[in-house]
C-alpha cells in the first residue's frame, strides 16, 4: 500500500516501462495506445487505446498495465477503453520510431511504405504482403541485401 | 417488436461475424504462407469489429447478453447478415471477389456510419474503417491482378463475379429498421450507397478485363432473417460447436 498518491507524471513514467508484448522494444506510451491518467478520488483511471480491433494484444496489454500498477502498490484501478479518436500511427513516439528501425522493423511513413531498409539503409524496397507477423505489420524486402522485414504499417 | 436499434447492430456484427469466420476457414490452407497471413489478420479484424458491434448490441438490448452470447447462443433465424458473406470460399479468386464487393460496401457504408447521430455507432465505424480501406485496398489490387492475370485466373475470375454478384443487390435494401435509423440519424438508408458503390466497383472490373453481369437480379432474406442460404447452417454448426456441446466452457 501506498499512503500518498503517486502524481500521474510519476504514473506514466511507470507506464513508460511496460513493453509492447509483441514488439518489446517499445513501451505502450511510446506506442501510443495510453490516452488518459487520472485519478478520480482513490481510484487510479487509465484509458487505453486499442491499435487494431481485433489485436490479440489488447487484452495482454490491460492485464500488463494492471500488474504494474499493482506492483507499484495501486490497488484501485480503473481502466477505460476509448474507440474515438481512432489510434494512428502518428500517435508513435520519436523514441518509439527510432527503437524500431534499430529492432529491424521500419517505421510508418505517409508515403505508405518504409523510407529504407532497416537492415543495410538502401531505398531499393519492395512489398511482398501486406500483412505481417501481427495486425500493425506488413511485410517488405530489400533488393539490394535481399533480406525480408518487417514494416509498421501507417494508419 | 424488436428494438429497430438492436437489430441494426446484429446485422452490422453478423455480418462482420460470419465474414470474417469464412475468411479464418483459410487458416493454414491458402495458396501460399503471405495470402494464408494476409486472410487471418483480415479474419481478425472483422473478428474485432464484431465483437465492439455485438457488445453494443448486446447492450441496447438490455437482456444481459454479450457479443460470445449473441454469436455462440443464437441460430440461423436470428442471424442478420447479407447473404452474401455466407456464400462459400470456393477457390482462393472467389474468396477474394467476394471481400472486394463487401470491402466496397462496408466502406461507404462505414462512411456514412462515422457521422451516426449516435456516439457509440460512429465510435466503432470510425475505428472500423480504417481498417476495411486497407481491406478494400488490399481485394482491389488482388482482384485486378487475378483478373488481368493468365486465361485461367481470368476465367476463375469471371465465374467468381458472375456466382456472387445476385448478392450485391441485398446490400442496397431498405426496410423498416433502416427507415427508423435514417430519421434517428444514426445509419443512412442503403440504398442512397448504390451510386457510390458502382463507381467504386466498376473501374476495379474494367482493370480486371471482367465483364460485370447485365442482371441486377438479387436473392434476398439475409439482413432480414427471412430466408438465410443452407450454407449459413453448416457455418453455424462449426462455428458454434464448443458453446453447444459445453455451455459456458472456459479456460
Amino acid at each position: 500500500m501506498v499512503s500518498d498518491k503517486p502524481t500521474t507524471e510519476t504514473v506514466w513514467g511507470w507506464l513508460n516501462q511496460i513493453p509492447d508484448p509483441e514488439i518489446p522494444v517499445i513501451s505502450l506510451v511510446d506506442l501510443g495506445v495510453i490516452r488518459d491518467v487520472h485519478w478520480s478520488g482513490d481510484t487510479l483511471e487509465v484509458t487505453v487505446t486499442p491499435t487494431y480491433s481485433g489485436c490479440p494484444a489488447t487484452r495482454v496489454i490491460n492485464i500488463d498495465i494492471e500488474t504494474a500498477l499493482r506492483d507499484r502498490g495501486i490497488d484501485k484501478i480503473r481502466l477505460r477503453t476509448r474507440l474515438s479518436p481512432a489510434w494512428t500511427t502518428d500517435w508513435l513516439s520519436e523514441t518509439g520510431r527510432r527503437n524500431l528501425e534499430t529492432y529491424g522493423i521500419a517505421p510508418p511513413q505517409k508515403a505508405g511504405g518504409p523510407a529504407h531498409c532497416p537492415q543495410c539503409q538502401a531505398r531499393d524496397v519492395e512489398r511482398i504482403s501486406q500483412f505481417g507477423s501481427t495486425p500493425c505489420k506488413a511485410l517488405w524486402r530489400c533488393r539490394t541485401c535481399l533480406e525480408p522485414f518487417d514494416y509498421f504499417k501507417c494508419i | 417488436m424488436t428494438d429497430p436499434l438492436f437489430e441494426f447492430l446484429c446485422r452490422l456484427g453478423d455480418n462482420t461475424l460470419v465474414l470474417g469466420h469464412r475468411v479464418s476457414e483459410w487458416c493454414g490452407v491458402a495458396p501460399v504462407l503471405e495470402e494464408d497471413i494476409a486472410l487471418a489478420n483480415t479474419a481478425l479484424d472483422l473478428i474485432g469489429q464484431t465483437t465492439m458491434w455485438l457488445n453494443l448490441a448486446g447492450e441496447v438490448e438490455g437482456a444481459g447478453r454479450d457479443a460470445d452470447a449473441l454469436a455462440f447462443r443464437r441460430d440461423v433465424w436470428d442471424f442478420r447478415n447479407l447473404l452474401l458473406v455466407e456464400q462459400p470460399n470456393g477457390d482462393f479468386g472467389q474468396t477474394m471477389m467476394r471481400q472486394f464487393l463487401f470491402d466496397a460496401w462496408h466502406v461507404l457504408y462505414l462512411t456514412e456510419l462515422e457521422k451516426s447521430s449516435d456516439a457509440r455507432v460512429a465510435a466503432i465505424a470510425e475505428k472500423s474503417l480504417k481498417e476495411a480501406r486497407y481491406h478494400l485496398d488490399r481485394a482491389s489490387e488482388t482482384v485486378i491482378g487475378l483478373g488481368d492475370g493468365t486465361e485461367e485466373s481470368n476465367a476463375r475470375m469471371q465465374a467468381a463475379l458472375d456466382r456472387l454478384w445476385p448478392y450485391v443487390g441485398e446490400m442496397f435494401d431498405s426496410d423498416a429498421v433502416d427507415m427508423d435509423m435514417v430519421a434517428k440519424g444514426i445509419a443512412p438508408d442503403p440504398g442512397t450507397l448504390r451510386p457510390g458503390f458502382d463507381a467504386t466497383v466498376n473501374p476495379v472490373l474494367r482493370k480486371a478485363t471482367l465483364t460485370r453481369p447485365e442482371s441486377d437480379f438479387a436473392h434476398r432474406g439475409g439482413r432480414s432473417g427471412a430466408r438465410h442460404s443452407e450454407h449459413l447452417g453448416h457455418l453455424l454448426t462449426q462455428m458454434q460447436w464448443l458453446q453447444r456441446a459445453y455451455p459456458d466452457a472456459t479456460w
